[in-house]
């Protein structure tokens, strides 16, 4: 302990003998050190968005579509059949153990009036288990109820963009607005959720209950009264999403009274494996980042050994006289080391302070999410701490292991 | 009593690529405890070698040497440092003191080497400066004293493990007369009234007549070695010079 304390005093007096050399090399550790923090708080940055986005659709969601039609000759696309209902959104909750909810919906476009301002967008007629499994939640006034559907009522909630668009300020809970020429109660205004991964606005909608849409607004499927444009499940857990698609699939095949050689007359997408991909590449990514980086850190490394080396060479005689009074091996080695790590940890504190300054600055100027988390700083400070022990002992060792005669004699 | 050093046919021989250099060609002698030896030759006489070998910087080729009973030659590199540290001082022509550190940690440093703390260092040094006449200049830097007091600091450092031998190669090489003179009337009292061990490499015959005995080497043996009967007193010189006018340069 003693002689730790004494090397570290040494240490810090050599160093600060040649402050601008030490300053210069420590450079290369703190630019090292700096660009490694930068990349890994863009990385992290990016991958907690994806997480965001994820959470704005929603966890453990499986989405049904109907499958495609053929109409003299013509295939339409997934999504045209009329073949899922409302009935199978509802068997499918009462039957699937691995549902926790399901919400059927239907989708369409409608221009919307309010005073003197109209506004087209995109009108989704649910139920409020939607709310829920989209976590969408109402940030002004109320969500609409199971009664307000099973009484078509017309009460509407509206995403952030309508209202801004349609109000322009003004409190638009309690007013009435027109959909194609019906009045809609507003009920309440939707938490906004910002764009979705694939940037479309998921804040410009309108939520009407379900009965009412269809009788109201999108119209009645003259094929089946009863169809609808999506059913969302969501599986009681993340583990079980694959359980609650397979537990869906043959229900539905089997209200479908599909034979066993006939496909699917519907399509299940499970949003899970997209984000997971999504999130994988962004992680492969800030590794890469993370990895040039290192590169600097290495040759930060590669100038700490070269100063070393000169320091070791420039104090020769000094080595030789602490020999000739009794130093040991390892005492020389441990004074060399301690003057590398030291070089290295303080230049790896400025770094971190650096990086987590141009993190901020990336985010202000080029608008990135970055984050710098407590792990990326331990790593940053212990990999420091290893490029001085790693490229320090080489000079160390070489100052440890002179000849005590020569060196005392060394001009 | 045994004596203090013993070394028999030691040899040394160092390699120069592929020429050999014998510069140890089988030295034999003992030295006693408590006595005061000059040890003289020309230029590559093989006397540093001798040095070098005695203060366990290096090991003899071949030979024995019995440092206070113990067999140097079968040492390690870590063993013979801490031989160096417990029972060896070194005093250099060129003083070898670390510039950065003031006078009191130059005297310090061979403490940081011993395996067992020491409480009392600060005293200890303290009270070596103060034996060597440097009271006073122990928060001083090595470069804001004159050559002889750093010549005083290096003699301070070598005595504060209280070592068996002073090891000294031509330590007043690079001082003026007087204060050669000064540097030799330490070394005397160390000798007479502490019973320390000296051994001392130097060109100067007026220098090497302070001690009770010469080794004279050439081409690697010793070829005289004897008794000085009446060695000149450092302390008297010294008052004399004292006595002497001094000129004063204009």
């Amino acid at each position: 302990m003693k002689k730790l304390m004494s090397s570290m005093r040494i240490a810090f007096r050599a160093l600060t003998m040649n402050k601008l050399r030490s300053a210069l090399t420590m450079l290369g550790i703190v630019i090292g050190v700096a660009s490694v923090i930068a990349t890994v708080a863009i990385g992290s940055g990016a991958t907690e968005r994806i997480q965001q986005q994820i959470a704005s659709i929603g966890s453990n969601i499986i989405i049904v579509l109907p499958g495609s039609t053929t109409s003299a000759g013509l295939r339409m696309g997934t999504g045209n059949a009329v073949t899922l209902t409302e009935a199978d959104a509802r068997e499918l909750v009462a039957q699937c153990p691995d549902v926790a909810l399901v919400a059927p919906m239907v989708r369409g476009g409608a221009q919307v009036v309010y005073g003197n301002n109209n506004w087209a967008t995109i009108i989704y007629g649910v139920t409020p288990d939607y709310l829920a499994i989209r976590d969408f939640s109402v940030v002004d006034g109320s969500e609409f109820t199971q009664q307000d559907v099973e009484g078509a009522n017309k009460v509407a909630l509206l995403g952030k963009t309508v209202v801004d668009n349609l109000f322009g300020g003004a409190e638009p809970v309690g007013q009435v607005i027109r959909i194609k020429n019906v009045p809609f109660t507003v009920v309440g205004m939707l938490t906004p959720k910002g764009q979705s991964s694939q940037g479309q606005d998921q804040d410009d909608v309108i939520l009407l209950p379900i009965s009412t849409a269809k009788r109201k607004v999108i119209g009645i499927n003259s094929a089946n009264a009863d169809a609808v444009n999506t059913i969302m499940i969501q599986a009681k857990s993340g583990a079980q999403i694959p359980l609650a698609e397979e537990e869906a699939r043959a229900l539905l095949r089997q209200r479908h009274h599909l034979q066993a050689a006939e496909a699917d007359d519907f399509t299940i997408r499970n949003l899970q494996e997209l984000f997971a991909a999504q999130e994988a590449s962004s992680g492969i990514m800030a590794m890469m980042l993370a990895a040039v980086a290192s590169v600097s850190l290495v040759v930060g490394g590669i100038g700490i050994m070269n100063i070393m080396l000169i320091s070791v060479r420039e104090r020769t005689r000094e080595i030789g006289l602490r020999q000739a009074i009794g130093a040991k091996t390892r005492d020389i080695l441990t004074q060399f080391l301690v003057e590398a790590v030291t070089l290295s940890i303080a230049g790896g504190f400025v770094g971190i302070l650096l990086g987590i300054g141009a993190s901020a600055l990336i985010s202000r100027i080029a608008g990135w999410a970055t984050t710098v988390g407590p792990g990326a700083v331990l790593l940053a400070v212990f990999f420091s701490a290893l490029v001085g022990i790693g490229f320090g002992y080489y000079p160390a060792r070489k100052a440890a292991y002179l000849d005590p005669i020569e060196a005392l004699r060394y001009e | 009593m045994p004596p203090l050093i013993d070394v028999r046919e030691l040899t040394k021989t160092y390699r120069l690529g592929e020429v050999s250099v014998n510069a140890l060609q089988g030295v034999t002698t003992t030295i006693e405890k408590g006595s005061f030896v000059a040890v003289m030759g020309a230029s590559g006489s093989g006397k540093s070698t001798f040095m070098n070998l005695l203060g366990c910087l290096d090991r003899p080729t071949s030979g024995r040497y019995l440092l206070d009973g113990i067999p140097v030659e079968s040492l390690d590199r870590d063993q013979l440092a801490e031989i160096r540290n417990q029972k060896i001082g070194f005093i250099f022509q060129n003083f070898n003191l670390l510039a950065r550190m003031t006078v009191l940690e130059n005297v310090e440093l061979p403490l940081l080497y011993k395996d067992e703390d020491t409480p009392d260092a600060d005293a200890r040094a303290w009270q070596v400066l103060d034996s060597v006449g440097l009271a006073g200049r122990e928060y001083s830097f090595p470069t804001q004293l004159s050559g002889g007091q750093q010549q005083r600091v290096a003699i301070a450092r070598s005595l504060i493990n209280q070592p068996e031998i002073l090891l000294a190669d031509e330590p007043t090489g690079a001082l003026d007369s007087r204060t050669s003179v000064e540097i030799m009337s330490i070394f005397q009292g160390l000798n007479r009234t502490q019973g320390i061990t000296i051994l001392l490499v130097t060109h100067s015959d007026e220098v090497a007549a302070y001690a009770d005995r010469i080794i004279g080497f050439r081409d690697g043996l010793i070829v005289s070695d004897g008794p000085l009967m009446k060695p000149q007193k450092a302390a008297e010189d010294l008052v004399a010079l004292l006595r002497a006018p001094v000129e004063v340069p204009q």
